[in-house]
């Protein structure tokens, strides 16, 4: 006989492991993955290997050579920065900027926090927020969705349905003029990725695919995301039927802008945001009320990421105020 | 909608390998070894010598003070020492050790098989009946019965709950008494219900347990006030508090006891035993142990007397397996390991568990990655990463803020943990600071 273990209980686990959840994370964001090469062809997929190459490997050598820790590159969330800058930024992005963006999301990210689990903003977020601020041209010029032929830097870009609406509305059109003129594209090409934009927010539908595999696999639960709907459908609501010539419809809201992809994939991080469920649907209304506001009055045609990092700088507020509901 | 309780919970692998086995009854082994603290409270006092003979069912020591319980001799024979034994747990308890010679029962005893139905006792009488036969909460918690059915000035019991659940993977020692007992049982009910003076019983059993509920059904359906309730299966739903939630819907306050809420609940192995002490007058000393796990040969049910090493069983299921890395006492989640397989049978262990290899160690704890699965598991609304990282910071007032004496100890956040953190080592250790401070403040 071996010698016998002692240690309290309790004496079985679940089998649940950190990996299990990070890789879970990454099978719901293939059905997004296959729709940006579909339609924006090999340059989504420079752009994916480049950023995760680039994370796994940022994040190797500063726990490696700077920490001196054990390296961890294969938990899996490294892998799921990377591919979530790389679905933040449009498909011609070259490869030089996205090295300096997975820099930024690992090392400064995450990395000067004390690596996984300590970062206080979500690190692909941070990375893509300093590409957007100190590359403006290069993160705002995105290809149009053309089909899985789109060249990688040659493509033919426009601008995002939001931005587009942005411009058109400050030359004095109404919503109703832009969205029969034909440059938005029908909510079916909406729903289904048909229109310009970052490389992984574009498909509603692949996005909801996601969302719904990993509520299944209970990764996440739904607060977050549905929080986040509910309030940007229910706000974008009342401005419309205010005025409809100056305000967009709720779906369009929906559809558009990495709405979906934030709400499912960068909000519901699990170190960035609140344990309670409380918590999680105040952290939810926060993003949804930020994101129109910037939308609407603000300078950017999408807030999407600003409101997720703007609300896990309040996260730890809301855990100290959110406790779980107690037994009694 | 079967019944449970309402926030948090985990649903381990139920793995109630033996729960198909009848009842079998372990040979009386050649020495027993009785502590003389098998239950919450002072260790009782021994009243024999080394040298004495003592029969079964014989007095040896009676209750220390009002929370303590009587022991009793479970064999014949002589006492040869009374001194100090190593615990299950490898610490030095003081205790009994009885040579057996024979099988000589004390003479009041009725053994005979056939079930007594009418219940002559008055109440006090009853509660003397089951304070001198030394039962105590069966389930684990060992708890002194008598002081349970002895409810606090200005408090009035409205509800007796029996606690069949068995929440715990791999035990099936109170389904089998459930099946092969019921009758028994259900007198044992109507005696608790006297002896608290309650119209209404309640028997919750998760529903993995088909044919006890049945049974019970069948067999309560003319009992007046006696009432099955089937429930979800959902661990820790054998947490008193759970349990009260589950079948009455009533939340215990915190820091309050069952009574608060008007509820008295006691396992349905020790109903089988106030049942066996009223009606037959015999002490509490044999009860029915599981002995499973996955490596093991024959897992089963035994009806043991209390101070057979637990060897003796695990001979008795096909001996130790050659991948055992654990033994522990009681069920995977809040059962304790063991450093001795030589240390008694006690009125409170309800099964023997031993562990393979294969899930045996732990996994090194990693860095918290915040995905409140500890939050949505504790079935007491608590935050277990937080409480861990108080407890490790030794931050007393926020612990008790946070409040940790609400920690039932289930384990639900250990289990659950993507991140294999000993949370329950930790918030363990900061009840018992806690627990410390608020006991010195009150000084």
């Amino acid at each position: 006989m071996n010698k016998l273990l002692i240690s309290p209980s309790p004496h079985v686990h679940s089998g649940d492991s950190i990996e299990k959840n990070m890789y879970g994370v990454l099978i719901a964001l293939i059905p997004a993955f296959i729709c940006s090469v579909l339609f924006f062809g090999m340059g989504a997929l420079v752009v994916t290997l480049t950023s995760v190459i680039a994370c796994l490997l940022f994040e190797y050598l500063i726990q490696k050579f700077l920490l001196k820790q054990q390296p961890t590159v294969l938990d899996g969330s490294a892998l799921i920065t990377g591919v979530l800058l790389a679905f933040n930024v449009p498909s011609n992005l070259p490869v030089w900027i996205i090295i300096i963006g997975a820099l930024v999301a690992i090392g400064i990210g995450k990395m000067s926090f004390g690596g996984l689990g300590c970062n206080i903003f979500n690190p692909a977020l941070v990375g893509r927020v300093f590409l957007l601020i100190s590359f403006p041209v290069q993160m705002t010029t995105w290809p149009v969705a053309a089909g899985f032929n789109t060249s990688y830097l040659d493509a033919t870009t426009g601008a995002t349905p939001l931005a587009l609406l942005k411009e058109a509305l400050k030359t004095g059109q109404s919503v109703s003029d832009i969205m029969t003129s034909g440059a938005v594209g029908s909510y079916r090409d909406l729903f289904l990725g048909n229109m310009g934009g970052s490389l992984g927010e574009i498909a509603a539908i692949a996005l909801l695919i996601g969302l719904v595999f990993m509520l299944f696999r209970k990764i996440i639960t739904w607060h977050i995301p549905v929080t986040i709907f509910a309030t940007v459908f229910v706000f974008t609501g009342i401005l419309h039927l205010c005025n409809p010539a100056q305000f967009a419809d709720p779906i369009f809201h929906l559809l558009t802008g990495g709405l979906m992809l934030g709400a499912i994939f960068m909000a519901t991080d699990y170190v960035t945001s609140p344990m309670s469920n409380k918590g999680m649907i105040i952290y939810g209304i926060g993003i949804g009320i930020i994101t129109v506001v910037i939308r609407v009055f603000g300078a950017y045609p999408e807030g999407m990421s600003f409101a997720i990092l703007i609300m896990n700088a309040f996260t730890p507020l809301i855990n100290r105020y959110c406790k779980p509901e107690r037994f009694a | 909608m079967l019944k449970t309780f309402k926030i948090g919970g985990v649903h381990p692998p139920e793995n109630k390998l033996s729960s198909g086995e009848k009842i079998q009854i372990l040979p009386v082994p050649e020495q027993v070894i009785i502590p003389l603290g098998q239950h919450i409270g002072a260790p009782a006092t021994p009243i024999v010598q080394k040298g004495d003979t003592v029969k079964a069912g014989q007095l040896i020591a009676t209750a220390t003070g009002f929370v303590s319980a009587n022991i009793h001799s479970s064999v014949s024979g002589t006492v040869v020492a009374v001194d100090s034994v190593t615990d299950a747990a490898g610490l030095s308890k003081p205790a009994i050790t009885i040579k057996v010679e024979g099988d000589d029962w004390e003479a009041d005893i009725d053994r005979s098989a056939k079930t007594e139905h009418n219940i002559t006792l008055s109440r006090e009488e009853i509660v003397k009946a089951i304070s001198a036969a030394g039962i105590v909460g069966m389930g684990g918690a060992t708890f002194p019965t008598q002081v349970k059915l002895s409810p606090p000035p200005g408090s009035k019991a409205e509800i007796l709950i029996i606690n069949g659940v068995e929440c715990e993977p791999y035990l099936t020692a109170d389904h089998r008494i459930m099946l092969e007992k019921a009758e028994e049982i259900v007198v044992g009910v109507q005696i608790l219900m006297k002896a608290i003076d309650v119209k209404r019983a309640v028997i919750g059993i998760e529903n993995n347990k088909r044919d006890a509920i049945e049974k019970l059904q069948s067999l309560t359906a003319k009992t007046l006030g006696v009432e099955v309730c089937p429930l979800k299966v959902k661990y820790p739903q054998g947490g008193e508090k759970q349990l009260i939630k589950a079948t009455t819907g009533r939340a215990v306050p915190s820091g309050a006891l069952p009574i608060a809420v008007g509820a008295v609940v006691q396992n349905a192995g020790t109903a089988l035993a106030v049942y066996e002490a009223v009606m037959k007058h015999k002490p509490l000393i044999e009860r029915v142990v599981t002995v499973t796990g996955k490596s093991v040969k024959k897992p089963g049910n035994y009806l043991c007397r209390i101070g057979t090493p637990i060897s003796k069983l695990i001979e008795a299921a096909g001996g130790l397996p050659e991948d055992t890395v654990k033994i522990i006492g009681g069920g995977p989640m809040m059962g304790r390991a063991m450093v001795n397989p030589d240390s008694p049978i006690l009125k409170g262990t309800s099964g023997v568990l031993i562990v393979n290899d294969k899930e045996g160690a732990r996994k090194p704890s990693r860095n918290c990655i915040r995905c409140s699965k500890c939050v949505s598991a504790c079935p007491m609304g608590l935050e277990p990463y937080l409480l861990m990282t108080l407890a490790d910071h030794n931050m007393l007032e926020q612990m008790e803020t946070e409040k940790i004496m609400d920690c039932i100890e289930c384990g639900s956040c250990s289990f659950t943990c993507p991140a294999n953190r000993p949370l329950l080592d930790y918030i363990r250790l900061g009840k018992a600071r806690t627990g410390a401070m608020i006991r010195n403040k009150k000084k």
